[in-house]
């Protein structure tokens, strides 16, 4: 029993095997038969562009122009930010402050808002999902139209101006002194504003059951 | 030189080969490259510390890079907990292996030339991780945001192929260290062996399936559970087996005496094997994650609890009888603090991960003590007392300072108790505010002293750590001959 094969095939590659078929492949078998579970690719979550977006256009026609090459908000220019500013998410560590879960327990729904459903996290967004293990700020997945793009911008640029405790970093990097956003500020803010709007993009049923 | 026909290794005690013994001609263990694994390792630990000091500051506002992208708080922490991984963990752990595995199998590594790759493959590993951070090309895989060489989701390529890096650096190891366990596979392993083996598997499933399947397969929940499994794998199924290796190993080979039970090492292998890796999902309770899903996870984990158990008992009356061991030698002490800090965060385990606690301390400063316990407190202390009983023997050179040898220990053990009580209790605050309702600068404000004791702890390490660097230098460069002590000069093969 004590030899090679048995710890190569019946530990190493046996169970593991059994690990990912039960706790991998039975969850996703269980959440491909939840109601409105199909998967949002990019141009399906921008083709509509939010109206934080299209405000972010109108205030800074130039740099707006200059950072995504024209003025006004398509569906292009908003899947483009999108994209940006998740990676700029992703690479600078805020899901390493900021979880982007709501969990129906400890008075999250009071706190930040509906409770979250596995559906709104089926997009190209969420490749891989920044869900988050830590919350040194609060939870962002219910962030958008929670405040306005001027406030977002402010913050980001020093966070402490806005919430004097804050531990934040400061972004400034990604804005010119007067606050006018660069590519990665317009990308930051949109994708910011965007959190939260695949759920209220649920069906109202879904949304119903679960913030009954 | 007597050349060495593979021993029988006995089932409850490692046999330990003559430090220059021989196989076909050449000598059995290579030591150049334990020592060239050693020194990568302890200079990406300082690198990781220090990493880990400097980001603890940007919680009280005196983070020193804060105006500048590429050294941004947000970066400075993923070298924290990458460099612990693969850096120091994974050259440490390699290191031993290099050790452990000739001397219990009889056969020597694949080969010298095959070693050096694998040691710069490593090392470029860590170093383009470390470019592929500041450039952020990060991925949002906890413990895994090397890069991909893709931008998430898609196939762009970013150009820095951290992750498949990796999955060469596995299999070369696998190449190297599964050449002498094959060729003792007819041998009956000694448990050091069991858990090798498969650890060596295990990593090479776990880095792929952590790193392909939630980036381009299956996003949120379903990737959610996947990431779990990762973090929680990678933990499990390598450092855990690699870290009760190195103790079925060494102490029952320093303290000249056999492991009290084998059942209990069978019963901690397999339960392990089996456990282990159906524990992933309890990094995201009470998540979107199908409930039943969450409840196989907490069960498993209360599961694993009882088999820490078993294995600690069978250290600790393994050490019964030579209880002055813990006093008169520096490894066992480290192995034996380990052992007891890796059954104070197992504990804690089996209750966090219940809903009830869940509840309250998910999200807050209690998970990042627990997860301190373990990487330091646990696996990085039995790197320690590793190092300290290696370091004289591959050096021949009797230990620089005995003082700073004492400082290391003491300085690590009092900073970790500190640190891990502070964050413990922050936590707990932190959670029953959150769930109070107070306004969220209130809970910062909460935690504001906690973190300042947490960057004092932390400092308490990195200067731990610079006396040991200072005296592993300083050990090398002595001209003070070690002698081997009489007990453990083995007696010459056949
Ligand atoms: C060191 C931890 C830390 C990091 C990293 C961090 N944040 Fe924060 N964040 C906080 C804290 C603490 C707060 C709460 C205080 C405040 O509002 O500034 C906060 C608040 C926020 C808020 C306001 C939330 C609300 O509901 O009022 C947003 C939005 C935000 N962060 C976005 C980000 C983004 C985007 C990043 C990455 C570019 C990021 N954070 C990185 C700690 C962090």
């Amino acid at each position: 029993m004590e030899r090679f094969y048995t710890f190569i095939f019946a530990a190493g590659l046996g169970c593991f095997a059994l690990a990912f078929v039960l706790s991998l492949v039975f969850p996703v078998i269980s959440l491909g038969k939840y109601e409105a579970m199909e998967f949002r690719d990019l141009e399906d979550l921008a083709a509509v562009p939010k109206a934080e977006f299209v405000e972010l256009a109108a205030r800074y026609p130039e740099a707006f122009e200059s950072a995504f090459g024209t003025r006004t908000a398509t569906p292009a220019a908003y899947a483009e930010a999108l994209q940006l500013g998740r990676d700029i998410y992703v690479g600078q560590g805020c899901w390493h402050c900021h979880s982007q879960f709501v969990r129906p327990t400890s008075n999250e729904a009071q706190r930040f808002g509906p409770v979250s459903v596995a559906q709104e996290y089926n997009n190209a967004l969420n490749l891989p999902h920044i869900w988050g293990t830590r919350r040194v700020g609060p939870d962002l997945i219910r962030t958008h139209g929670k405040h306005t793009n001027d406030w977002h911008i402010a913050h980001f640029m020093n966070p402490k101006n806005i919430v004097p405790s804050s531990v934040m970093p400061s972004y400034k990097y990604y804005f010119e002194e007067d606050g006018t956003p660069r590519k990665n500020g317009f990308s930051l803010v949109a994708y910011i504003q965007w959190l939260g709007t695949a759920y209220e993009d649920l069906p109202e049923s879904v949304k119903q059951e679960n913030e009954q | 030189m007597t050349a060495l026909t593979p021993a029988l290794t006995p089932t409850l005690m490692p046999t330990l080969m003559p430090t220059d013994a021989e196989r076909d001609g050449k000598p059995l263990v290579s030591y150049w490259l334990i020592k060239a694994h050693i020194v990568a390792a302890a200079l990406f630990l300082l690198l990781s510390m220090t990493a880990g000091f400097l980001y603890s500051l940007q919680f009280l506002g005196y983070y020193p890079f804060g105006d500048s992208e590429v050294l941004s708080a947000g970066h400075i922490r993923f070298i924290h907990t990458n460099m612990t991984a693969y850096g120091w963990l994974v050259n440490g752990f390699v290191a031993m292996m290099y050790y452990v595995v000739p001397r219990l199998t009889g056969f020597r590594v694949c080969g010298e030339g095959l070693g050096k790759l694998i040691f710069w493959v490593w090392q470029l590993i860590v170093v383009a991780a470390l470019g592929g951070f500041f450039m952020n090309c990060a991925q949002a895989i906890e413990w895994g945001e090397t890069p991909t060489g893709f931008r998430p989701g898609t196939f762009e390529p970013n150009w820095i192929p951290v992750d498949l890096l990796v999955v060469v650096g596995a299999v070369l190891l696998v190449v190297q260290f599964f050449t002498p366990l094959y060729k003792a596979r007819g041998q009956k392993y000694y448990v050091t062996l069991w858990y090798f083996t498969a650890g060596l598997v295990w990593l090479a499933l776990t880095y792929l399936m952590g790193n392909i399947i939630p980036e381009w397969i299956l996003p949120g929940a379903a990737g959610a559970a996947t990431t779990g499994m990762f973090i929680h794998d990678l933990v499990g199924l390598f450092v855990t087996p690699m870290g009760w290796g190195l103790m079925y190993f060494f102490v029952p080979l320093i303290l000249q005496k056999p492991i009290w039970s084998h059942s209990l090492s069978v019963i901690g292998f397999w339960a392990l094997a089996f456990f282990y890796p159906l524990n992933g999902v309890h990094h995201f309770l009470i998540s979107p994650i199908p409930d039943y899903v969450e409840y196989g996870a907490i069960i498993t984990t209360i599961a694993i609890e009882v088999v820490v158990t078993t294995v600690v008992v069978n250290f600790f009356a393994t050490l019964r009888g030579k209880w002055s061991a813990l006093r008169t030698n520096w490894a066992i002490r480290w192995y034996y603090a380990g052992a007891i800090m890796y059954f104070i965060t197992c504990l804690q385990c089996a209750f966090q991960v219940t809903w009830m606690f869940q509840k309250i301390i998910h999200f807050t400063d209690w998970v990042v003590g627990h997860a301190h316990m373990i990487m330091f407190g646990v696996f990085t202390f039995w790197l320690f007392g590793t190092i300290d009983w290696l370091w004289p023997r591959i050096t021949r050179r009797k230990w620089h300072s005995e003082k700073l040898r004492a400082w290391h220990f003491w300085l690590s053990t009092i900073g970790i108790v500190i640190m891990f009580t502070d964050l413990m209790i922050a936590g707990l605050i932190h959670g029953f505010m959150q769930k109070g309702l107070n306004p969220w600068n209130d809970i910062l404000d909460m935690s504001v002293p906690f973190w300042w004791i947490r960057s004092f702890s932390g400092a308490m390490f990195v200067t731990g750590l610079l006396c040991f660097l200072y005296n592993l230098v300083m050990t090398a460069r002595s001209n003070e001959l070690y002698v081997e002590e009489e007990h453990l000069v083995p007696a010459t093969a056949e």
